[in-house]
């Protein structure tokens, strides 16, 4: 085997295109989100044609991203897969409970503001990059 | 589950990232398998054993201790 064979490695090439594509999806995500949120306040004073587009823009940009994730995930092999997948678990199973828990606080008078879900999506955020890394630790 | 994946490897003067390429996983994978750390599926080990070209039972032993009568 030579290193030229090693460098055009399909799985490798696969792989890199796979990041490529849920990078750009991702960012077009956050992009069209970002539009749909400032617009209509910003741009077009409240116009519920261009808001109603905006926001479906949104939603159909954030569906090809879970498609890029999904043709991500499948592109991995069998251990990047398990790391990623009980990583998302993780991540899914702390929001959930921490979730419902923070949403509880307010019912209770345990705190004065209004939970947020941003919070929580920064929590499972966290969650799912930490247990990336200690996933590739283990393995290492 | 241990494994003769380095020992094979080092007879042919394979890299990690060479045989990585050729059984198509990721060089972070072989590493592991390599280490133990990782038990490979049974499709990766069928593939393993016809690059290498022997049995899958040469390459991947059970840690599971016989008791001799």
């Amino acid at each position: 085997m030579s290193k030229q064979e090693c460098d055009n490695s399909s799985y490798q090439t696969k792989n890199n295109a796979n990041t490529i594509t849920l990078r750009n999806w991702t960012i077009s995500w956050v992009v069209s989100m970002a539009i749909a949120a400032f617009a209509p306040k910003f741009i077009w004073d409240f116009n519920t044609v261009l808001t109603m587009i905006a926001v479906l823009i949104n939603l159909a940009v954030g569906f090809k991203m879970l498609v890029a994730n999904r043709d991500y995930l499948r592109g991995l092999d069998e251990m990047q897969r398990i790391i990623l997948l009980e990583a998302m678990a993780l991540a899914l199973g702390v929001g959930l409970v921490v979730g419902l828990s923070y949403e509880l606080l307010e019912d209770i008078k345990l705190i004065t503001y209004q939970p947020e879900i941003p919070h929580i999506v920064f929590l499972m955020v966290i969650t799912y990059g930490l247990a990336v890394i200690s996933g590739h630790r283990k393995y290492q | 589950m241990k494994n003769r994946l380095k020992v094979l490897r080092a007879e042919r003067d394979w890299t990690q990232a060479q045989l990585a390429s050729a059984l198509n996983v990721s060089r972070q994978t072989i590493n592991a398998i390599e280490k133990g750390k990782f038990d490979p599926s049974l499709p990766l080990a069928f593939k393993a054993a016809r690059l290498f070209d022997l049995a899958i039972e040469e390459i991947f032993q059970d840690q599971v201790e016989t008791v001799e009568n």
